[in-house]
């Protein structure tokens, strides 16, 4: 077929239809954000994915407990919709890796039931998925990215203002086009495409800081997001609360697991993270992951452990890699729950964050220790319990705080935080709490406003700032 | 099964028995077959009816009429303690409906599970739950099933295959299907019965576990308590079809007289030989509730009172199961009243017993949140008065 491979992964497309094998990603050589290049790195150099992450920690959790199986939609012979689930259908067979219909209510439902009679159900719930109706996704590549062109094209040529090239790999299904006016912004439109088929977009002679866009016409892929809400019944109702309401006797040893929060152009109904409504339930454990690291631990953590767990992961850090010890990499690795991970000691701001915005504020902190101010990233890790102990000693070490999420901001994780912290160290702040989140807006679609409607790195260096009383007037609120 | 449970109950109700009662028992021990017909036809859709001759015997009838006569006694209890305050909230009473529960109990073992909706408290007593354990969770109090911390909606017996008592309407179909899942991953050999009502009958959910259970051959059985009546609206204002036994299309259904002991015992011990060989199937149950939907529901302002008093009169199961045992020579009408006056003060003693039963302590707030607390702090509504460990 002619595909070159690469290192890295940036985006699968995921087309439904499962007659063809084909599936394609977009790969991007040594595509990383620059925050890598701060990363601690430990004694051993091997870096997996986030990906390559949770798929060994299913595949050692039901390897060593053949109670412990995995359930959701495509989880099977689609090797998952993100590929989480890679292998294990071959490995463990139909009876532990099963594919359920587009009914999450009802597989969620299910589980719980199984995880009542003491089985250890993983659901997972697909949120992203892409749909081709005039929709538009737009990644930034940032760095050492390199993008290759197709260059075997059978057929070419100009429509409009873009120069467009068909691959010939799927010149039945698609063009890529380049906007020769934005050198830097590349169209893939998908055309025609059948159902369930993936399309690998190979990108050559890339330009840093190139923008790619895929847009699609034809049939219209569903998109998943947000199907978790049908399901949040069970999750409280029949999972959180039975060991409550049962005085002990009916314990629910289960995880749903799945994609949370923003991914990219998936509009309102598929951008919102739930972290801050699951960690308001009693009786439910919810964990966020950032790095390989993370996500390993925290999984395998998850699965040993007796009560319901929610764990949010994001999309678009799947295909992030991390460095991970020798001692992440044993299979006996688990990581605590409910206590949080110090990525970075600073001495003037705390900084808490979660899932990809632990990278941003990652990048935030590099952009303030230039200007002389040393902030402290506290990765959460855990949003229920919450790590209270951590965050306020570092507060009373630094005294001040920032905290940073992706969700909506009232009633959000950072809410909580910033309580917390000032109901345990009012004493130690010497400036008042600062809360960063996605805008009070339903997530809207176009790519300025999607912008603006998720914390960027300058929104959280502003914070920092204002904590830290330099520059930046406020803006007029009065 | 009753019998077992008489020796069981709590030694010092057995002390008050008088000696006249255990006499009567020792007479209708006889376990010797005896078939009796149902009085209506199964009605069956895609498969083949199981026969109306339904094997049973003078110890399995008087077992019948005793622990039906224990859960009739119990629920009007339940209603007085209620209009007395004693019980709060939600009160779900399952009286007229008590067929249902104990010819499913003899058709089944203790590892058969059985989950249903918030109509819970006579399931939990046939799945071996106690008088005590009844009226103390019904008031709150920690020698109740859940420790008082449940409340009526939701009792649970692990033990005794009983997985609850919830609160969420349709909610326990799907939770059903997972048990039955698990019982066939553990390759166990028994079955699940879920039950719901008319009114959830017409729930997305059921639908979705309906199609996975017949997807991956499940043994769970699906079990509709028609009475006729969700909440205040009749099945014919809520359900374009009240075939509820038709609703699983491709998956095959029963319709069963529920006020009918023996036809319900025969219908589930069909259900479950067909269930572990071909997957899952639907038995809907006519029956009816002469209470309200629950207490705060006087039950007269939908249906007329004629009608109930009709059903009462026809259908009763326990006066039907009476007349099995006086035409059979089983018992005399004397001894069925006289296990009627026993029941009754058993019911009355097990009130008095839970009455006496300590609120739960104050920490309980905090127990049981999980299983596994990592001595996490959680707090109580004034965070710096009241904080506590999560062990």
């Amino acid at each position: 077929m002619g595909y070159r491979c690469y290192d890295s992964l940036v985006l699968v497309c995921l087309i439904q239809d499962r007659a063809s094998k084909m599936w394609g990603v977009m790969r991007h050589k040594t595509i990383r954000p620059a925050i890598s290049s701060l990363r601690h790195f430990s004694s051993a150099a091997k870096e997996i994915t986030v990906r390559e992450a949770l798929n060994t920690a299913l595949d050692e959790e039901m390897s060593a407990d053949p109670k412990v199986f995995l359930m959701g939609e495509e989880v099977g012979e689609y090797q998952g919709a993100y590929k989480i689930s890679k292998g294990l259908l071959e490995k463990y067979g139909p009876d532990r890796v099963l594919d359920t219909p587009i009914t999450e209510a009802g597989f969620a439902g299910i589980g719980v039931g199984a995880a009542y009679y003491g089985l250890r159900p993983v659901v997972e719930f697909m949120t992203f998925n892409f749909s081709m109706q005039k929709k538009m996704v737009k990644l930034k590549l940032e760095g050492e990215a390199e993008a290759r062109q197709i260059s075997q094209h059978k057929s070419g040529g100009t429509r409009g203002n873009h120069q467009y090239w068909s691959g010939h790999d799927f010149t039945q299904f698609g063009l890529m086009m380049a906007a020769p006016s934005k050198p830097k912004v590349m169209f893939c439109a998908l055309q025609g495409w059948k159902k369930r088929q993936r399309c690998e977009i190979l990108i050559d002679d890339p330009v840093k800081d190139m923008e790619l866009r895929i847009c699609g016409w034809g049939q219209a892929v569903d998109l998943y997001i947000g199907r978790r809400d049908s399901a949040i019944d069970h999750i409280i109702n029949s999972a959180a609360k039975s060991n409550y309401m049962s005085a002990g006797q009916i314990s629910v040893p289960i995880v749903f697991r799945g994609p949370n929060g923003a991914a990219a152009g998936v509009g309102a109904q598929h951008s919102q993270c739930y972290a801050a409504w699951y960690g308001a339930v009693p009786g439910l454990k919810v964990l966020t992951p950032y790095s390989s690291e993370d996500a390993r631990g925290l999984l395998k953590a998850a699965i040993r452990d007796p009560d319901p767990v929610v764990f949010l992961e994001n999309e678009l850090l799947y295909g992030e890699s991390f460095p991970v010890s020798a001692e992440a990499l044993d299979s006996s690795f688990c990581l605590p729950i409910g206590k949080a991970k110090i990525e970075r000691e600073g001495k003037d701001v705390t900084i808490t964050a979660y899932s990809k915005m632990v990278g941003y504020a990652l990048q935030a902190a590099e952009t303030l220790a230039k200007e002389g101010i040393s902030a402290e990233v506290i990765n959460l890790r855990s949003i229920r319990p919450l790590d209270r102990s951590t965050i306020n000693t570092s507060v009373r070490k630094t005294n001040r705080l920032v905290t940073v999420e992706e969700g909506f901001p009232q009633h959000g994780v950072g809410a909580e935080i910033c309580t917390s912290v000032i109901e345990e160290s009012f004493g130690y702040l010497d400036a008042p709490v600062e809360r960063i989140a996605g805008a009070d807006v339903p997530m809207p679609y176009a790519a300025n406003l999607e912008r603006m409607a998720v914390p960027q790195v300058e929104d959280i260096v502003r914070a920092a700032k204002r904590a830290c009383y330099r520059s930046v007037p406020l803006a007029a609120a009065a | 099964m009753a019998l077992s449970r008489i020796a069981s109950s709590s030694s010092s109700i057995n002390l008050l028995k008088p000696l006249s009662c255990l006499s009567i028992r020792c007479r209708s021990i006889s376990t010797d077959p005896l078939t009796v017909e149902t009085s209506l036809p199964f009605v069956p859709h895609n498969c083949e009816a199981p026969s109306r001759a339904v094997e049973t015997s003078a110890a399995e009838l008087s077992s019948f009429f005793r622990d039906m006569a224990v859960m009739r006694r119990m629920e009007i209890a339940a209603d007085s303690l209620y209009k007395a305050k004693l019980i709060r909230g939600f009160c779900h009473l399952y009286d007229g409906q008590e067929a249902v529960a104990v010819g499913m109990e003899a058709a089944i073992t203790r590892k058969d599970c059985i989950i249903t909706a918030y109509r819970d408290h006579c399931t939990f007593l046939s799945r071996g739950g106690t008088l005590i354990e009844v009226f103390s969770e019904l008031m709150g109090r920690r020698d109740g099933c859940s420790k008082g911390k449940g409340g009526s909606m939701h009792f649970y017996r692990k033990e005794g295959g009983f997985f609850g008592g919830h609160g969420i309407v349709g909610a326990q179909v799907p939770l059903g299907c997972g048990l039955a899942f698990a019982q066939k991953y553990c390759k166990d050999e028994t079955v699940t019965f879920s039950l719901y009502g008319d009114g959830a009958a017409n729930q997305g959910q059921l639908f979705e576990a309906l199609n996975i259970s017949a997807l991956w051959d499940l043994p769970s059985i699906l079990v509709c308590e028609n009475n006729h009546y969700g909440m205040g609206t009749a099945e014919w204002r809520a359900a374009k079809s009240p075939a509820y036994y038709k609703r699983g299309d491709y998956v095959p259904g029963l319709k069963v007289d529920g006020m009918d002991a023996l036809a319900v015992k025969q219908a589930c011990k069909f259900a479950k030989e067909f269930s572990l060989k071909n997957g899952p199937i639907i038995l809907e149950m006519d029956t009816y509730r002469y209470h309200g939907h629950s207490m705060s529901d006087p039950g007269s302002t939908y249906r007329t009172r004629d009608e109930i008093s009709g059903v009462r009169q026809e259908r009763d199961p326990i006066e039907r199961v009476r007349k099995l045992l006086l035409t059979h020579d089983i018992a005399t009408e004397k001894e069925l009243k006289d296990i009627e006056k026993e029941v009754r003060k058993e019911v009355d003693d097990a009130i008095a017993k839970a009455k006496e039963s300590q609120m739960p302590e104050p920490s309980d707030l905090f127990t049981n949140v999980y299983v596994k607390g990592f001595g996490v702090e959680a707090c109580g509504a004034d965070r710096k008065e009241v904080r506590a460990t999560l062990p």
